[in-house]
């Protein structure tokens, strides 16, 4: 394992910019999560590491040789891709087994055995080894792939939304099942995914990235509770940060210059109005059964919160509503404090 | 089920399924009858082949064949009877007609050309083919588009438009009635549209595989050769049968650049006929055998043939 620096490295494909000025050090055995929505630039990230693409600017160092001009074969990563996992014409056996029959490798066959078999009891495929990799469902081909990631030791293992083809109750096993494989192996891993409950759970550090550009990184909880702007705030947290012009609720404490106050759920106290004073009207309850959403209309704005599976809220109720030491946005987007 | 089916948008009704089927069985035994016929005449002594009305049912008899390998000589009944007893059957066939066999015709010999030739050249457009288009589908070459059009004219050109140039460039260096030359011919007209079939097939298979391999400590070679080879194995067998068919059908270039030690099959067929009266049992041999390599190729890479005439349509 190895630690991965990226310096200012940017890639345009004609006129469409992906990445742009992205600085990223992924310290040894560190488990760094990528989030963005589509077109963000996460996927080119992990191909310019991997070498699959040359940056217009800026150098990767990995284990801190400079490993810019290097070819994909000569930069030691792993790569699990985003979709067409396994190679079609090979048995699963084969496929787990093809990184390590690489020329270049000369690994004698009982020792490629022998490693073969311990990832697939890892990843849990051991019992479909000698099956075609066309003849599995869709969660065993994303074991076999993140297995194939793994039989090797790279400088770092790179992700690119390995879980998404899954459905919700695997997708929750493999996630604990690949978070602790990671912590065993103290792996250095790049994740790229757009789930924020694996970037949540599993990540050492999330990054955040849209258009192409870093807009913060840090652990999950500097990340949830001090986005750097609205764009973080946005990406984290369910349902979504509600985001209010300032003066549409009482605003005690907000900092000069502050045009837009984000409130989620803990940031806010909604209570059936007592008396005359209102400041919204109930929406709508959504039962979602664990929990609830509640949805309220105060002035031309909508608010969305959690609320208690047993609330006594309904639809039509009139309520106030006071802010929790929310966050403050001023006119750029950038939060004050 | 059967109510779910009947509504089905994509599954055709058992009416539609009827007339297709009918229309496809009738189409198949008419382009059938005239190989039938071929087939029948090789089997036919010389005077059933001229017969009118002809022969339904007739004498079964493998004179064609014999004459198809062999020349022969008139000769006197005194003669013949004055050798010894037949040696096989068709010199006891050919006898009966008042001649002896005096050699190997060069039936033999021209058919070994065009399997040298037709499979030689497949062999060379599919591999330059695959290359080339390799090379299209996943580099950005500069004028990409340019060449894929320059690449396919080629093929839109009357090939007699080049013929006589051809011919004079082919005296010049040699190449008339070489092997090599037909083999040269002959990849470079199919190489054209191996370029541009095997180039879809290349498209269709994600280059992250290649890519992986890659990762994994290959090479790009080792990456071809051991993903993407394997993936497009369908596509390498249909356009392999398109381009035999091709080279081995081809008359026009081969009656032109070929006459002797080079000749192929489909020019010497024809100068059958002029042996020895019209000799069409013999013609039918030849052409019977002459299908039967192409008949044998198609059969076993029916598979493939079928899923190349209808990719991207069905392929998965
Ligand atoms: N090979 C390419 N040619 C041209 N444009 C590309 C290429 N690869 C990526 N792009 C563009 O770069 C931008 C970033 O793409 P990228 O694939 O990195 O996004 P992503 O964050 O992985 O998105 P997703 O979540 O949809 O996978 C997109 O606008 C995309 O259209
Ligand atoms: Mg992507």
């Amino acid at each position: 394992m190895a630690d991965v620096h990226i310096r200012n490295v940017s890639k345009s494909f004609g006129e469409q910019v992906a990445v742009s000025g992205l600085d990223l050090h992924i310290a040894d055995g560190e488990f760094v999560v990528l989030l963005g929505p589509t077109g963000a630039g996460k996927t080119t990230t992990l191909r310019l590491i991997a070498g699959l693409e040359r940056p217009d600017a800026g150098t990767i160092h990995i284990g801190g040789h400079n490993a810019t001009a290097l070819s994909p074969a000569e930069r030691d990563t792993a790569f699990v891709f985003q979709q067409y996992s396994l190679y079609p014409h090979l048995s699963v056996y084969d496929n787990l087994a093809f990184p390590l029959r690489s020329p270049a490798r000369k690994m004698p066959e009982d020792q490629i055995r022998r490693r073969v078999e311990d990832v697939a009891k890892m990843v849990r495929i051991h019992h479909k080894l000698s099956n075609r990799s066309t003849k599995l469902s869709g969660g065993e081909m994303q074991r076999v792939a993140i297995g194939r990631a793994l039989v090797r030791k790279p400088a770092i293992y790179l992700m690119d939304e390995p879980l998404s083809s899954l459905d919700a109750k695997l997708r929750g096993d493999l996630r604990l099942e690949l978070k602790r494989i990671q912590a065993e192996l103290g792996a250095t891993m790049l994740y790229v995914t757009h789930d924020q409950i694996e970037a949540m759970t599993m990540a050492d550090r999330i990054g955040i990235l849209a258009d192409g550009v870093l807009a913060q990184i840090g652990t999950p909880r500097e990340i949830y509770s001090e986005p750097a702007n609205l764009h973080v705030a946005a990406r984290l947290g369910q349902p979504a940060i509600n985001l209010l012009p300032v003066g549409l609720l009482p605003d005690g404490g907000a900092p000069a210059g502050t045009q837009t106050i984000g409130a989620r759920t803990e940031h806010l106290s909604i209570d059936k109005a007592a008396n005359g004073h209102a400041d919204g009207i109930v929406d709508w309850v959504e039962h979602l059964g664990d929990q609830n959403h509640l949805h309220v209309t105060v002035g031309a704005k909508k608010l969305v919160t959690l609320t208690d599976p047993d609330t006594a809220l309904e639809k039509g109720d009139k309520v106030t509503i006071r802010y929790r030491a929310p966050l403050y946005f001023g006119a750029d987007g950038q939060r004050l404090m | 089920m059967s109510l779910t089916t009947a509504h089905s948008v994509v599954a055709p009704s058992a009416n539609a399924k009827l007339i297709a089927g009918t229309i496809i069985v009738a189409y198949a035994l008419i382009s059938i009858v005239p190989l039938l016929w071929i087939f029948a005449t090789s089997f036919k002594t010389p005077p059933d082949s001229i017969a009118y009305p002809p022969k339904v049912v007739f004498q079964l008899s493998i004179e064609g064949y014999c004459n198809l390998f062999t020349t022969r000589t008139r000769q006197t009944p005194e003669y013949i009877n004055s050798l010894g007893p037949a040696t096989g059957f068709c010199d006891e066939t050919v006898r009966k007609r008042n001649m002896v066999i005096a050699g190997p015709s060069n039936f033999l010999p021209r058919f070994v050309n065009s399997l040298i030739i037709a499979f030689g050249s497949t062999f060379c457009a599919v591999f330059l083919g695959t290359l080339s288009a390799y090379g299209f589908s996943r580099f950005k070459v500069p004028l990409a588009d340019d060449l894929l059009f320059f690449i396919l004219s080629t093929r839109m050109m009357p090939p007699i438009a080049v013929a006589i140039p051809i011919y004079l460039m082919y005296r010049e260096l040699g190449l008339s009635d070489t092997a090599l030359g037909m083999i040269l011919l002959y990849t470079a007209v199919n190489v054209s549209l191996a370029v541009w079939l095997l180039k879809g097939f290349i498209d269709e298979i994600p280059r992250e595989y290649e890519e992986a391999a890659m990762i994994d400590g290959y090479t790009r070679l080792q990456a071809f050769w051991r993903t993407v080879l394997p993936q497009a194995t369908t596509g390498i067998a249909a356009t392999a049968i398109f381009c035999l068919i091709f080279a081995w059908n081809e008359y026009a270039f081969a009656a032109l650049l070929t006459s002797g030690t080079a000749q192929t099959a489909p020019p010497f067929i024809p100068t059958i006929i002029g042996e020895g009266g019209q000799d069409w049992p013999a013609v039918a041999a030849g052409t019977t055998i002459f299908l039967v390599p192409i008949l044998v190729f198609t059969i076993l890479l029916r598979k493939q043939l079928l899923r190349g005439i209808t990719f991207g349509a069905v392929r998965k």
